[in-house]
């Protein structure tokens, strides 16, 4: 008969059985997401960020904006109605790692894209409170005074590749002119948006990007890729 | 049965109780700064490396994995020795390695956070090549732990081990998992993890749950088990409950972290499992909490002359009472109400402030004394302070996020009388401040309790009123003669 001694004198046994204890719950549940095709929804519309979205994404990651702010519209009436439709898989199908967040000290982010204009987007993220008096937002104005580093772009989208964001070599081969082409009104966008469909060029300057274009950048995008024009309740079916 | 000249490392033990109570300071510290942040804004002075964004995994990972995880790894290393009646394995080298590579790890995870480095993933915000140093860290600290095991001369594993030894895999696993990424070049700090959306999302709360439920709760039970019967000089209360209590908790575990994703993106019977598997998760938690306070049974009067175990036994009622609050939250229809609210805040509060940070007082007023050969603590009154200021904080801190987070849940989900929502956002965010400044209050007050620990240990070392014997001797001539 089996006696819990014999784990308790044998050190080599306790640990086999605690991993293998510890393995299975994870296993069960991680692995079919992987697997089940219906996981990640098919769609309309989605695509890899541009260049500039992609490096306003990286800064919204480095000063910890998915602490305050959730990017995931839960299925529930109230959210449906404050902030657009609920949030499918497939509109974070590109984002490594995922930004969902887990607490909203301000309102969630999934579709705040085109919602404001980049104007407003600028002044609000320069000083939030005045624009939104209640606000507990810290100030970013020194993004405006920052030039954006993106000297590797190319190897950002590479490295995108590698963990299967399905970049195309043109878009990793004009990676540089993309970003510059976002950044600026006066240049022309027209090969940046063949590539990148509903990118929005945001006001900039002459000057070299900041990071504050590329960041609005970014927040314009949010939530605006998916055709729900084209989808079907079926389509949404997990 | 046992060699009568063994003698063990206690220094290393000392060092990582130093360095706990110094990240302790740092932890509370940045928690009042943050929380004055939320309550008044202007707090963030408009410089990018005080901002809350950056200064927030600072608070989080000073409290977890320096101050939570320098108290893990030197108790469970005064543990094991003590239990096993074995030197650590290894010799000092590998042991000061542990504990230099370690404290090296934070200092460099809280620099690059404020800099500007994060993988923006909660509670696993290092850079990868942070995770690889600390990979190599932990792998030496596990040899460490299952060699002392190995080479034991008690026939029998002694339960707080089972727990330590289950705490140390299991984080060896989430971490190595969890932060899978690959680098933009072996020369920049960026990288990309591998998983995206919705997996993604999942393996973070995989991870992030069992964070809570290997590294705060059976690391910390492995506490429990060594320190409350030798505060309170009885024997654990059930030997059958521990073992059932153990297999169950770590079996059950690691399948709770999809509760963090209801009603998202993720399938729906990812979140059922999730939710029912945490509510399962109610009853070895519970078992544990027995096992720990009726261990008490018949000195139960300790309590009035000991405040050290006070914090001991509190914090196992803590335990208790966020062991039950969130299967509570678990439940999905509770979970639409609370997620994104600070009613979370507060649930982890009091199972960090309540159940961990008062454990580890618990044990380290039992150990400072020991391990620094002193007659006992140097004031059992200012421990009482620091018991009684403490705890009012964590009822101002859990109870002021309790108002705030149903509040916030109600404001979001009202509707007027003509069918549209009652609020905008900026309401509700308007509505929680006066609570935001009780929360900031009861950090205060929680931090001022651990500064008058560290100076009531600082002179439990110091002052020759708790010199043992002469106090002329260099403490190891007394050690020697143990």
């Amino acid at each position: 008969m089996f006696r819990h001694e014999w784990i308790e004198k044998n050190a080599i046994l306790l640990l086999v059985l605690t991993l293998l204890t510890v393995a299975i719950g994870g296993i069960v549940e991680i692995i079919p997401l992987f697997t089940i095709e219906t996981t990640v929804e098919h769609v309309v519309g989605m695509r890899p960020y541009t260049p500039l979205e992609l490096m306003g994404r990286n800064i919204y990651i480095r000063e910890g904006c998915y602490l305050c702010h959730s990017q995931q519209i839960r299925a529930l009436k109230d959210e449906v109605e404050r902030y657009g439709h609920f949030s499918l898989a497939a509109e974070s199908m590109y984002d490594h790692p995922f930004q969902w967040g887990s607490k909203r000290i301000g309102p969630d982010l999934a579709r705040v894209g085109g919602k404001y204009s980049s104007d407003w987007h600028y002044a609000h993220l320069t000083n939030p409170q005045e624009l939104v008096p209640e606000s507990l937002m810290p100030k970013y104005g020194f993004m405006a005074n920052t030039p954006l580093d993106f000297d590797h772009i190319a190897e950002h989208l590479r490295a995108n590749r590698l963990v299967g964001v399905p970049y195309t070599p043109d878009q990793i081969a004009h990676a540089n002119d993309d970003l510059l082409a976002q950044a600026n009104p006066q240049a022309d966008a027209e090969a940046l948006m063949k590539r990148y469909p509903k990118a929005v060029v945001v006001p900039g300057n002459d000057r070299a990007p900041t990071e504050l274009d590329a960041l609005v950048a970014y927040l314009q995008m949010l939530g605006t890729l998916v055709d729900f024009a084209n989808t079907s309740a079926e389509k949404l079916q997990q | 049965m046992s060699n009568p000249a063994i003698t063990y490392n206690e220094d290393v033990v000392r060092k990582f109780v130093i360095a706990g109570m110094f990240w302790a300071v740092v932890a509370f510290l940045v928690g009042v700064y943050i929380a004055a942040e939320l309550a008044w804004p202007e707090a963030n002075l408009g410089l990018s490396f005080v901002n809350f964004g950056r200064l927030r995994p600072v608070h989080t990972s000073a409290a977890i994995f320096a101050f939570g995880g320098s108290v893990l790894i030197g108790t469970s290393f005064y543990v094991v020795q003590r239990t096993c009646r074995a030197r650590l394995f290894g010799g000092e080298a590998l042991a000061d390695f542990v504990f230099w590579g370690y404290q090296f790890f934070i200092v460099m995870a809280a620099l690059s956070y404020v800099m500007g480095f994060s993988q923006g993933q909660e509670y696993a915000e290092p850079e990868w090549h942070l995770d690889v140093w600390l990979t190599v860290v932990w792998v030496a600290y596990a040899v460490i732990f299952v060699g002392t095991l190995l080479k034991r001369e008690e026939p029998h594993i002694y339960v707080a081990n089972w727990f330590y030894l289950a705490f140390i895999l299991t984080i060896a696993v989430l971490h190595v998992v969890n932060n899978a990424a690959i680098p933009i070049s072996m020369y920049s700090a960026k990288s990309y993890a591998v998983y995206a959306g919705v997996q993604s999302a999942l393996i973070q709360w995989w991870y992030g749950h069992n964070a809570v439920g290997f590294f705060l709760t059976a690391g910390f039970l492995g506490m429990m088990y060594y320190f409350i019967p030798k505060q309170a000089d009885r024997p654990i209360y059930s030997y059958r409950l521990s073992v059932v209590h153990f297999w169950s908790l770590v079996f059950m575990y690691i399948w709770a972290g999809p509760h963090h994703l209801h009603y998202t993106s993720l399938p729906d019977w990812t979140q059922t499992l999730g939710m029912v598997f945490s509510l399962m998760l109610w009853m070895p938690s519970w078992g544990g909490m027995i096992n720990g306070l009726m261990t008490l049974s018949g000195a139960w009067d300790k309590l009035r002359t000991d405040p050290a175990l006070r914090f001991s036994v509190t914090a196992v009622g803590f335990y208790g009472m966020s062991t039950f609050e969130g299967p509570v939250l678990s439940i999905r229809d509770v979970n639409a109400l609370a997620h994104y609210t600070d009613w979370i805040v507060g649930h982890v509060h009091s199972g960090t402030l309540g159940w961990n940070a008062f454990i580890s007082f618990g044990a380290i007023y039992y150990l400072v004394p020991v391990l620094w050969q002193r007659s006992g603590l140097y004031s059992t009154r200012l421990v009482a302070w620091h018991y009684w200021i403490s705890t009012l904080g964590i009822v101002l801190y859990i109870s002021s996020m309790w108002v705030a987070g149903i509040m916030q849940g109600l404001m979001w989900r009202a509707y007027d009388a003509f069918g549209f929502l009652q609020y905008s956002f900026a309401e509700s965010v308007n509505a929680v401040h006066p609570y935001y400044v009780i929360r900031w209050m009861g950090g205060v007050m929680f931090f001022v309790g651990a500064l008058i620990m560290v100076y009531n240990l600082v002179m439990t070392v110091r002052s020759s009123s708790t010199s043992r014997a002469a106090p002329d001797y260099p403490a190891g001539a007394i050690a020697a003669g143990e």
